[in-house]
């Protein structure tokens, strides 16, 4: 079976239940939800039973613009798995996110991820930028919508504007990266842009605008410094479940797009590549401390998680600009992507904890969670889990990721941006465990026991033994993407 | 499976049964009794498992990441099996003494705490062997934040304190241990296996000026963890705020995992660089600041609980002694000191602990009288205290002699070098040792008491732990070679690399 057609089958799935949604509005919620989660957990089971790895078996129509490599393959997985958990998030979030929309309803709630799934996956495997824009623009425009959907919230519509405007305007200048690459090398495919510009005759300063501009663009999509300011109130304004979709989901696509992009500008020989390593690196290192610093005076767990997760984008970008890793036989899109597959359990279950006490009627405060391990214990504990890995303690699985991007500044002597991530590393482990601090102390707000389903309880419990897993034995995950390296040394 | 995975195991999951709702006390008494007969019966048969190896006894491995290689590997020499007898043996005691009013945190704290300290000390795999000692942090931490003792905002204000310091030492020695790994991993791939990184250190050791960066910022990282002056002032108030159990645990074990460190990874790997003058000189600088100032300010202290936490800052002193000097008896004396100390100050925390709940209060002006009524808890008190101050026939006295003398003489040179500057300045410790705990013991039991002030003896079974560790410190006072002969094989390679570089640099500097 194609992937093409699960892809294309979660689209017009999205579709359909959008026009159920229209001509029939009798419809319950719970058969909406229904019909999306299943159709996911379908298309998720297809995956990964019966789906061709192969790109021959791609309808010939899309052949010349997507090529099923492992990293595509990786990221279409992992996209599937965020919009499944995410729907779910969205079920159990239902009853007090309906109280925020006109009309009490939600069903573009679940139809829209569905699609933004679609778009994701797609992305995943584009060889070209026009691909890349198309795919990315299916994403962003559903994501305007998710983002401002509790109407009624005006931290909601504050985030909706904030997130359209700044969101618009970034897709701008990514085009305008793409009309100078064009212009410099006169191709948009990620091949041809790198035969390029291995060619000294390729103009030098027009390519490198291009790449700024590009990487400006998708510097705005990950979270970068210093495109970065968005992050915080649109995290906070979000629906949590869109906040977990826009930190795990829109972050992994934004960086499946960048690590292509960047291999090709920093192709070997590649006459702008030391330029664009070098912008990398600065990047990187600002957005880990403008991530990092400014959470340590954070009192609300979900903006905190908004400045965590810049920080985390920081990592990422300086493992791209570290390029590939002897030493660890892993590429730099591996590294990306195996911190990445570690990044989503711990975040998705710190959303689902602000979910839980979100669905309790609680606030997203610190001071929220206070007692918390007194008034849920499971959670208690699954939460500090998360927070301990991404603050990157050893045997948890944000630990691996970390010490992956370390070496690789180590190896490749970055000393002032390995200073600057040990400075984010280390503010981390400050305003994470202040939080866990809190979920043990004595004093609480209120002592009776907090209302969590079975459901729940059970989703924490996979996550969070996910985490360990991952972080005590993380040698199988490893070893799926250490594969393209291999591979590529073969062809050479 | 080895027996030693089961050891670092059976704690955690008595913690994690505990938290599931298994009935505490008897779920983690019973769990620790059962470990503590574990490791008695593995160090009884050690000899026999480590007969014709040249490594580690009770090995095993699984790998859990190829490139770098990391496993989860477990193994035993000497000093690990000591290391981990102290660790049992105090974990035992500290569960038990905690009263049935406290909630069940205690006992999983403790439990995380132990558990981490096995898994640091019999990690032969250097990611493993720190991952684990974070493991025991945590909860330390949580515990004197939420459950200290001493008002909301100065507990708060503790722990901070302690999480920044023992954060950053963390961090600090990450760095020199990812340093270390990839200066000693060249052939391509990395490696986090002690042994190893230990084939390649003795295949192709690194120049003398690296191995002296390393070996330092090695030694500032575990030295934060062991209190070196002038790293130590996280130390005695997060002591003196800790609940009891914790005071116990990482006082008397977890602490101990920096000196574990030097001597696992340091000693081996860079002999040249921990040995090379600088660091010498800087070392000894320091370990004088922790005997002698240190023990100043244990003097000067007004509360019982100060005056313990502080002294037992003081006291690392020694060992750091112990370690610089490299030679057979120093280092036999330090391990044992390690393992003596471990016990003396868990039985003083324990009983000063009881003390707390009795009265409500540690000063020491207002205390006073108080052996009249508990002549049992004032002898037990008496063991910890003589022990501490070394007093000969106790285990403490065992460890300093061996200390002093072996680093009075430093492979047969006859030179009056720093060493034995330091040695004749570290001599006065016990002088203030002896001034401070004689002064506690003294306005605690005599005198006249306080109206209103006394405590009861403990009953039966709450003397368990403590007659346990005081009768540890007599044994082992008396007969130090049954923990010594444990430490054997792993100490001749030790001596050997340290007289080497010890001689190398003397040559260079007499040239």
């Amino acid at each position: 079976m194609s992937v093409f057609t699960i892809e294309a089958f979660l689209a017009i799935l999205g579709l359909v239940l959008l026009m159920i949604e229209a001509f029939a509005p009798d419809i319950s919620r719970r058969t909406l939800a229904s019909l999306s989660i299943g159709g996911t957990a379908l298309a998720l089971i297809l995956f990964f039973t019966v789906a061709s790895h192969d790109t021959a078996s791609l309808p010939a129509f899309v052949q010349p613009w997507m090529k099923l490599d492992s990293l595509a393959m990786f990221y279409k997985g992992l996209a599937l798995v965020i919009t499944l958990l995410v729907l779910w998030l969205m079920h159990e979030c239902a009853p007090y996110l309906s109280k925020y929309t006109l009309d009490g309803r939600l069903s573009e709630m679940f139809s829209l991820p569905l699609i933004v799934c679609a778009g994701m996956m797609w992305m995943a495997a584009a060889t070209d930028l026009v691909t890349v824009f198309v795919t990315l623009e299916l994403v962003t425009v559903s994501f305007y919508v998710l983002v401002a959907f509790a109407r009624k919230s005006t931290l909601a519509l504050e985030a909706g504007v904030k997130y359209l405007i700044l969101g618009a305007l970034s897709t701008g200048i990514l085009v305008f990266g793409i009309a100078w690459i064009y212009g410099a090398t006169g191709s948009l495919s990620f091949e041809g842009i790198s035969a390029a510009l291995i060619k000294p005759e390729t103009s030098k300063i027009p390519a490198l605008l291009g790449a700024a501009f590009l990487l400006a663009g998708l510097g705005f999509k990950v979270a970068a410094a210093p495109f970065q300011s968005w992050v915080p109130d649109v995290y906070q304004g979000a629906p949590i479940p869109v906040t977990t979709f826009l930190s795990v989901g829109s972050k992994a696509a934004g960086f499946v797009v960048l690590t292509r992009t960047v291999e090709s500008l920093m192709v070997e020989h590649s006459i702008i590549g030391p330029e664009v390593k070098a912008l990398l690196l600065v990047l990187g290192a600002l957005t880990v401390l403008l991530g990092s610093l400014p959470a340590i005076f954070q009192q609300s767990v979900k903006r905190l998680l908004g400045y965590s997760s810049i920080s985390h984008a920081g990592y990422l970008i300086l493992a791209l600009a570290c390029g590939d890793s002897v030493r660890t036989g892993m590429t730099s899109g591996g590294i990306v992507a195996f911190y990445l597959a570690t990044y989503l359990p711990m975040t998705v279950l710190g959303f689902l904890v602000l979910a839980v006490l979100r669905v309790n009627g609680q606030g997203e405060d610190i001071r929220d969670f206070r007692g918390l391990g007194k008034r849920s214990p499971l959670l208690a504990l699954a939460l500090s889990l998360a927070l301990a890995s991404l603050a990157g303690l050893p045997l948890t699985a944000g630990f691996m990721g970390k010490l992956f991007v370390f070496i690789s500044l180590v190896d490749q002597a970055y000393w002032g941006a390995l200073v600057c991530a040990t400075i984010g590393a280390a503010t981390g482990f400050y305003y994470y465990f202040r939080t866990i601090v809190a979920i043990y102390s004595n004093e609480g707000s209120s002592s009776e026991p907090l209302k969590v389903n079975i459901a729940s309880k059970f989703g924490a419990v996979v996550l969070a033994v996910t985490i360990i897993v991952l972080g005590v034995f993380p040698k199988p995950l490893q070893q799926t993407l250490s594969k393209p390296l291999e591979v590529a040394a073969k062809t050479h | 499976m080895s027996p030693l995975e089961i050891v670092i195991l059976l704690p955690l999951i008595a913690a994690l049964a505990i938290w599931l709702g298994a009935p505490a006390r008897i779920t983690s008494v019973g769990s620790a009794l059962l470990n503590l007969l574990l490791v008695l019966g593995l160090a009884w048969n050690f000899k026999s498992a480590s007969a014709g190896k040249a490594g580690f006894a009770y090995e095993s491995a699984r790998i859990v990441l190829d490139n770098p290689a990391i496993s989860f590997g477990v193994g035993a020499d000497g000093l690990a099996i000591i290391l981990a007898l102290l660790t049992a043996l105090v974990a035992f005691a500290a569960v038990w003494q905690i009263s049935a009013d406290k909630p069940g945190i205690y006992h999983i704290a403790s439990h995380l705490i132990a558990g981490g300290a096995f898994g640091a000390f019999l990690s032969t795999d250097v990611f493993f062997l720190y991952a684990f000692h974070e493991l025991a942090l945590i909860p330390t931490l949580i515990m004197i934040a939420n459950h200290g003792h001493g008002d909301d905002e100065h507990r708060k204000s503790v722990a901070w304190k302690t999480t920044v310091y023992l954060g950053v030492g963390s961090l600090i020695l990450l760095a020199g241990l990812v340093w270390l790994v990839l200066e000693f991993s060249s052939g391509g791939k990395l490696t986090f296996d002690l042994m190893a990184l230990k084939a390649q250190a003795a295949a192709t050791p690194l120049p003398e000026g690296k191995q002296a960066t390393i070996a330092f910022i090695l030694l500032l990282g575990f030295g934060t963890l062991v209190s070196l002056f002038p790293l130590h002032s996280w130390a005695a108030p997060a002591y003196a705020a800790a609940p009891t159990p914790v005071a116990m645990l990482h006082s008397g074990v977890l602490k101990k995992f920096g000196l574990y460190g030097l001597i696992r990874i340091v000693l081996p790997l860079l002999p040249q660089g921990f040995y090379c003058p600088c660091v010498q000189n800087a070392l000894l600088f320091m370990l004088l600041g922790n005997i002698l100032i240190m023990g100043f300010v244990t003097i000067h202290q007004k509360r019982l609980d100060d005056v313990l936490a502080n002294s037992s800052v003081m006291h690392m002193g020694y060992i750091f002694l112990g370690l610089s000097a490299g030679t057979e008896i120093a280092l036999r004396g330090a391990v044992l000191l390690m393992f003596a100390h471990g016990i003396s100050i868990a039985l003083l925390f324990g009983l000063a602990g009881r003390m707390r709940n009795q009265i409500g209060t540690l000063e020491l002006n207002k205390l006073g009288g108080l052996g009249a009524h508990a002549p049992v808890f004032t002898v037990l008190f008496a063991f910890g205290a003589f022990a501490s101050i070394g007093l000969p026939g106790l285990a403490n006295f065992a460890g300093e002699v061996m200390i002093f003398l072996g680093s009075f003489t430093t492979f047969g040179s006859t030179s009056f070098g720093p060493l034995q500057w330091a040695v004749v300045g570290a001599l006065w410790g016990v002088v203030m040792s002896a001034v401070y705990m004689l002064r506690a013991y003294r306005s605690i039991f005599h005198g006249t008491a306080m109206a209103g002030h006394f405590i009861t003896d403990p009953g039966w079974s709450q003397r368990v732990p403590f007659v346990l560790l005081a009768a540890v410190l007599l044994i082992a006072g008396c007969c130090p070679w049954i923990l010594l002969g444990l430490f054997k094989t792993d100490l001749a390679t030790l001596t050997d690399a340290a007289s080497t570089a010890i001689h190398s640099a003397t040559k260079a500097v007499s040239h």
